[in-house]
């Protein structure tokens, strides 16, 4: 975790302070990823995990998850905790919408990857919430462990870490 | 929110209609109410259902009587033990089954324990509904030595399928008896603490007391069971009705309270906690030697007819209705589900009350909406 | 009241209505049409009194509906089943009893959401769990869906 956290870049100490030597990338990569501000979006069993997830023995604020909002203009992470069904797509939808940019989804548990147990014979399941949102990390299980979806956070913070926003902007310009 | 766009939110009476959820921390997963306001008053609410329908019924149709259990954990996630004892019990009274004593005895502990951890986890939400984050913290502390017990009984935390048709899937973990005396003892401890930070502090009181009053009449007829009902005066405990698995060999008392409102329902299900403890306790200790699983056929199948088995669930009564044609797999299952009754009452417990004690009344009905929606 | 009592007190009401004690409860099967009254006399009248309908259902018998009505009464303990046939299924419909229990309301907008059967004078009778524009009603055994995948 030390290496994890440490600033991305060199420091030249100065007399008057310091110059700081860094790619914009990997410091906005870094502020991102160690600040995920999840929405509180649990329609079934794994929100439940996910409460468990926070409560005080696995404790998300650990890895700087804490900050759950309940609104998605303020979220920044979308954890799919449970089974999306037709009349919830939509809702989801527009959910994913209203956060701001850059988002990131997380499908937990086996409803959302490919609608799990309820796959076959079922009328008004959504088998797959990728077919609604695009989706980042997937967890399996029914419901996945509240230490899988710490798993899945922290797979997410780094995929986030390797992000190159900047140096692709600046080869389109090219 | 379908429907919605283009309507309009102003009434011509003044009224004025806001929708909260399906995506709101209140309700406790994806309900969508819509409620006509006059001012903050609540004038009329309209339960918006389905945004977790998962044609769990439809589904049970085409899957034989021992895999159609497992789509009730996921129904009521918060006491699945309690559920899949309810088909099972339903299946048996179909083979003219009898469990083993061993089974009975264990299938009441393990509903007691499930019982018990969602009233906790109950509790801890209330708390955070009514702007406390602390009892959540409290409650899952408990809550976890719980889960822990079922997972080394069965191997899962929250959807287990333990109970099979003939008893129980597996025998217990030895240790067992040891964890689940040790979490008793830890338990007990802490209900002074929980009353200490919630039952006796001012602001849960002034919160919940006089709202969202439901008389014994009205619970009655709108078919409100378990603790909701039992905090109106009506006595509905199935566990001591219409004793199943081994509630007849325990001693215990249904809780009843007259109150009706909010306070009520909070008071009812705090002592519910208690006889839990006290039911276990008897148990724990006088589990039988034996057979854990009666002996059945590898291919179940019901003789024609119509079965149904009613069990106490921590939010009340639930139904299996199960018509069988003499197939290997349900021709019709129903499931009457405790929390969609009582959420039919929920209008007329919020008419006239303000907004904020809409969701002190949410908290206190106990919602679960997979559960309501199936 | 016993079983036997309560028989004979309804075929007294309801000379038409036929019994079926194979199950746990005892089924007292009538047409769609006999349902009102003889649900209005079940609540009303104080030997009867069934004042909890404690599940409410409809079961798909491919040519025929068959509406369950389970009914407790708190006060004599008894249990009671009542079906009701709508024999024709393309037209189902019957009358609603959420007049007597409130809790039928909700009940029979899942039925009407599941079944499509229609139920006269209900006061709100919607889609319950199913969007508006869904075509169809799923739990009926002829009901096709190009996104069910079968087993």
């Amino acid at each position: 975790m030390e290496g994890k956290l440490t600033f991305p870049g060199q420091i030249h100490e100065t007399t008057d302070g310091g110059i700081l030597v860094t790619k914009l990338d990997d410091v906005i990569n870094w502020a991102r990823s160690n600040s995920l501000w999840p929405l509180v979006f649990g329609t079934s069993c794994c929100a439940i995990e996910m409460m468990s997830a926070a409560d005080a023995k696995y404790d998300w604020s650990r890895f700087g998850f804490e900050v759950a909002r309940a609104t998605p203009r303020q979220a920044d992470l979308i954890i799919v905790a449970g089974t999306i069904v037709m009349k919830m797509a939509p809702v989801l939808k527009r959910l994913y919408d209203q956060m701001p940019d850059p988002k990131y989804v997380i499908a937990m548990g086996a409803c959302t990857i490919s609608g799990g147990p309820f796959f076959y014979n079922t009328y008004s399941v959504v088998k797959g919430v990728d077919h609604v949102i695009p989706v980042d990390v997937y967890i399996p299980g029914c419901p996945p462990r509240p230490e899988a979806l710490l798993h899945s956070m922290i797979t997410l913070q780094e995929k986030i870490k390797h992000e190159q926003y900047f140096k692709k902007k600046i080869e389109e310009i090219r | 929110m379908r429907g919605l766009i283009g309507e309009d939110i102003l009434t011509e009476e003044g009224e004025f209609i806001i929708n909260m959820g399906p995506q709101h921390p209140s309700t406790h997963g994806v309900l969508h109410l819509k409620i006509w306001l006059d001012g903050e008053t609540v004038k009329r609410i309209q339960p918006n259902l389905g945004y977790i329908h998962r044609s769990i019924e439809k589904m049970s149709e085409s899957l034989s009587y021992r895999n159609f259990i497992f789509a009730t954990s996921r129904m009521d996630y918060l006491a699945a033990h309690v559920n899949n004892e309810a088909c099972a019990l339903t299946v048996e009274k179909g083979l003219q089954l009898e469990v083993p004593q061993r089974a009975k005895v264990i299938r009441t502990i393990l509903s007691e324990l499930t019982r018990l951890q969602s009233h906790q986890l109950w509790w801890g939400c209330t708390g955070l509904d009514l702007g406390g984050v602390t009892p959540f913290f409290y409650a899952f502390r408990e809550r976890e030595a719980i889960m822990e017990i079922f997972e080394e009984t069965c191997g899962a935390r929250l959807t287990q399928n333990y109970m099979v048709p003939g008893g129980i899937m597996y025998d217990v973990h030895p240790n067992f008896q040891k964890r689940v005396k040790d979490v008793m003892i830890q338990i007990k401890g802490k209900f002074e603490e929980y009353d200490n930070i919630m039952t006796g502090n001012v602001i849960l009181e002034n919160r919940l007391k006089g709202v969202g009053y439901l008389s014994k009449e009205d619970a009655l007829s709108y078919g409100v069971t378990g603790p909701t009902a039992r905090a109106s005066g009506l006595s509905c405990d199935l566990r001591k009705s219409n004793p199943y698995s081994a509630y007849d060999q325990v001693q215990f008392d249904e809780i009843l309270d007259t109150g009706g409102d909010c306070y009520a329902r909070y008071m009812v299900r705090m002592r519910e906690m208690r006889q839990s403890v006290s039911i276990i306790e008897q148990l724990i200790d006088n589990i039988p030697e034996g057979d854990f699983q009666a002996k059945t056929k590898n291919v179940i199948k019901l003789p024609k007819g119509e079965f149904y088995q009613r069990v106490e669930t921590p939010r009340g009564e639930l139904g299996v209705f199960i018509v069988s044609d003499g197939a290997a797999s349900p021709y019709r299952i129903k499931y009457r589900s405790p929390g969609f009754s009582n959420l039919s009452a929920l209008p007329i417990m919020a008419k006239g009350g303000k907004i904020g004690d809409l969701v002190a009344i949410m908290a206190t009905i106990d919602l679960v909406i997979p559960d309501i929606d199936r | 009241m016993s079983t036997e009592e309560l028989k004979n007190s309804i075929t007294a009401i309801l000379p038409s209505s036929t019994f079926d004690e194979t199950g746990e409860f005892l089924n007292v099967v009538i047409t769609s049409e006999e349902l009102l009254p003889l649900m209005n006399t079940l609540r009303t009248k104080s030997e009867f009194d069934f004042d909890f309908l404690f599940c409410l259902t409809c079961i798909d018998w491919k040519d025929h509906l068959m509406m369950v009505y389970h009914l407790l009464s708190k006060t004599h303990q008894h249990t009671l089943v009542i079906k009701a046939k709508i024999a024709d299924r393309n037209n189902a419909q019957i009358e609603t009893v959420c007049n007597i229990w409130r809790t039928a309301e909700f009940h029979e907008r899942e039925v009407f959401d599941l079944f499509g059967v229609k139920f006269i004078n209900h006061p709100d009778l919607r889609r319950l769990f199913l969007s508006d524009d869904w075509v169809g009603h799923p739990l009926r055994k002829d009901y096709t869906d190009e996104n069910m995948i079968s087993l």
